[in-house]
């Protein structure tokens, strides 16, 4: 029998709440009480009066520029409240603003950051989370990295990494997934598929019908799952956690979304998608869905939402007045986080000739005065 | 400040040396951080079962076990980024590079995430990994293999960079880096890891920002005609160079930086002041290099004090060629010094 097959393999696609939000019973079982399940939905409504907070921000010139989050909240959410926090670490991207903040960091810290400060990249003791990685894919090596210190120490810890379909273009995706499935490090990849990598769709960015399969040339653990469906995203992380911190293995979690608005606020997503497939996404809104379960349940009603928009709105501008009350940073801070000992010589001229025409010269010849005299 | 007096004793080692190799120097800098600190590992291509490609860690994974000396796959950017996750979390990771040619395609982690993740957080978050493997011409390796990256690299802040000359500088550079808390990239030569030279046993640490004084008549009583600046490999040719020049009676000072990164500019200013003539060495190509930096930095701050405008002996503004002969040619050899340092001083 000179041809036999040496490998087969399939993705399950996991949904537990479909659109209307109807649930699985059996699926959910062991999943989220209902106080966590209206609890997440509160917090979803948040970040999503956060995020349109922030875009209007921008709009009106008091932020740089913002990567909005909206339509993907179940994803970040259902995946953050399965890690465990103050235990497990997360590392994220850009888009998943709710996991952060169900983590303990401080909701000014992110506007701080897309405002143009580093304040906003330090991450409060004990809080476990790297910054917002902006180059896209880097991260994910970080996160293996930092599992890879949790196995060396025996922590009984996980890391979640967060990134988008586009980064699974890059060779860091191949090179952190094969590092930590050879190495088995405690480390979930968790893949917001939001359908478009700026303005390239997800099948003009790969061939392979879907990004889980990509994590089975690794020997990953792959799963596909409604990334709008809370259930769904919750119980598949929770199991690759739980699997991961048992020296399991890796898991590749591909949660389907979509960004319902644009790129960030530099791009106008309406140049290249068609409304007719943005508008059957916002049936999908993961918030309308969890509403309606809600609502079915009797937890929520309309009286409900508005106190809780109220709220929400109350606590977010709260939140943009601290982002902005902030005292602008010392100009010594250029020099003062470039090395982590003792500034080097020549960067203690540097500071001290800031004013001075050409960074080499001695200060005494700008008529600043300093050590730096000249021999005669 | 460092100074010249500091740089005219750096090159002086503590009693109890031995002759051993560049690449046993190398080893015992990292084997006996290792013993003391057991956050740090070494991983690479080969480092372990192999014992190195170029044998460094030669029987460092009997010693220290498969937990602490790591066999990676070809993934350079894979590696590297994986160090600074570890870093990160508390971890102190040693990197090889089989070659500093390879670190190219880790470009991004090493030069857009390991020097800025400091910077970027506010001061948070610190990234001491070590980077260290074999740097420049390795002796007909061909253009792709044959990189200096110090003029790259160099460029970025947040970097220490260091380019031992001799074994003892091999092994105090090597372990200053290990236990500095910021990002050090330590350039090593493979056409030097076979060369021998005292070395002190034990600790020894070398602090950065210090040039060595090899040579040089400074003593108060007579000036050298001319400062060459080099770092790394070249320092050899330049001593080989000033003791050819000195059988004509032309005294050179030469000084080796060390580290590049920080620069030890102040003792390079002094030792111009009192030769007025300078030629800087470097084994990099000429535009935009550490040689053009030197010279620029010294026109800037002695600018009164030169006799002769500085120049400098860099390789061929070529890539690296293949041939024995051209490559020989293409490295800035002791005769091109020779000619140089001539040259300033109107000899022919």
């Amino acid at each position: 029998m000179p041809i036999r097959t040496v490998y087969k393999a399939q993705i399950d696609h996991l949904q537990i709440l479909d659109e209307d939000g109807k649930l699985d019973e059996k699926l959910a079982r062991d999943t989220l009480t209902d106080e966590q399940v209206l609890f997440a939905y509160e917090f979803m409504v948040l970040c999503r009066t956060y995020d349109e907070v922030a875009f209007k921000l921008q709009r009106s010139g008091r932020m740089g520029t913002y990567p909005q989050n909206k339509g993907q909240e179940a994803a970040a959410i259902g995946s953050g409240l399965a890690a465990v926090k103050g235990r497990d670490f997360l590392v994220p991207c850009y888009r998943e603003n709710a996991a952060l903040f169900l983590h303990g960091l401080p909701m000014e810290k992110i506007l701080l950051h897309w405002m143009g400060d580093e304040r906003g990249n330090q991450i409060p003791e004990g809080v476990l989370m790297t910054p917002l990685s902006i180059p896209i894919g880097t991260q994910m090596l970080h996160a293996t990295g930092i599992a890879w210190a949790y196995k060396m120490r025996k922590e009984d810890r996980c890391v979640i990494t967060y990134f988008g379909d586009g980064a699974t273009s890059e060779g860091d995706f191949h090179e952190a997934m094969n590092f930590a499935t050879v190495f088995n490090v405690p480390c979930v990849f968790f893949c917001q598929n939001n359908q478009w990598a700026i303005s390239v769709p997800r099948e003009s960015q790969m061939a392979s019908e879907t990004v889980a399969q990509k994590g089975l040339a690794y020997g990953a653990h792959c799963i596909q799952v409604d990334g709008n469906d809370l259930f769904a995203v919750y119980k598949a992380t929770r199991e690759a956690i739980d699997r991961a911190r048992g020296g399991g293995g890796v898991t590749l979690i591909e949660a389907i979304t979509y960004r319902l608005a644009d790129h960030t606020t530099a791009d106008d997503a309406r140049r290249y998608r068609d409304e007719e497939e943005v508008a059957s996404w916002r049936g999908k809104d993961p918030l309308i869905r969890l509403r309606k379960y809600l609502e079915r349940k009797g937890l929520w009603d309309d009286a409900r939402q508005a106190a809780h928009e109220e709220k929400c709105k109350a606590q977010v501008a709260e939140i943009v007045k601290n982002a902005e009350g902030i005292e602008k940073p010392s100009t010594d801070d250029i020099f003062d986080y470039t090395f982590g000992t003792e500034l080097p010589a020549e960067l203690q001229r540097q500071k001290a000739t800031l004013r001075t025409t050409s960074l080499g010269q001695d200060p005494s010849q700008a008529g600043l005065g300093s050590d730096h005299s000249r021999a005669s | 400040m460092s100074t010249l007096t500091d740089a005219a004793t750096a090159h002086i080692l503590p009693e109890g040396t031995r002759e051993i190799t560049f690449r046993e120097a190398l080893r015992e800098a990292m084997t006996l951080e290792m013993r003391k600190d057991p956050r740090i590992f070494l991983m690479g291509e080969e480092v372990a079962q192999y014992n190195g490609a170029y044998k460094v860690s030669q029987g460092m994974l009997d010693e220290f076990g498969e937990k602490r000396i790591i066999d990676a796959p070809i993934s350079e950017n894979g590696f590297a980024g994986l160090a600074v996750g570890a870093a990160m979390y508390g971890l102190r990771p040693i990197i090889e590079f089989m070659s500093w040619s390879f670190s190219l395609v880790a470009a991004d982690q090493i030069l857009n995430n390991v020097p800025k993740m400091l910077y970027m957080s506010g001061g948070q978050w610190g990234c001491p990994v070590v980077f260290r493997g074999n740097n420049g011409a390795g002796g007909q390796l061909g253009s792709t293999h044959s990189w200096t990256v110090e003029a790259l690299y160099a460029n970025v802040p947040g970097l220490k960079i260091g380019i031992p000359s001799c074994p003892a500088d091999a092994k105090g550079l090597l372990t200053t880096g290990i236990r500095d808390d910021d990002p050090y990239f330590n350039l090593e030569s493979e056409r030097m890891l076979s060369d021998k030279g005292p070395v002190p046993e034990g600790d020894y640490a070398i602090p950065f920002g210090q040039a060595a004084l090899r040579r040089g008549t400074w003593s108060g009583e007579r000036n050298s005609d001319v400062t060459l600046v080099s770092f790394g490999r070249p320092v050899n040719f330049c001593l080989d160079a000033a003791d050819e020049l000195a059988k004509d009676g032309v005294a050179c000072d030469v000084l080796d930086m060390r580290t590049i990164r920080p620069l030890d500019i102040d003792s390079i200013i002094e030792s111009v002041k009192r030769t007025n003539r300078v030629v800087v060495v470097d084994q990099c190509w000429p535009f935009a290099s550490v040689a053009s930096e030197v010279i620029t930095q010294v026109c800037e701050r002695a600018f009164d004090y030169l006799d002769h405008q500085p120049l400098r002996v860099n390789t061929d503004d070529v890539p690296t060629p293949y041939a024995k002969n051209l490559e020989a040619e293409y490295l800035p050899h002791k005769g091109k010094i020779i000619r140089a340092v001539r040259s300033t001083l109107g000899l022919s």
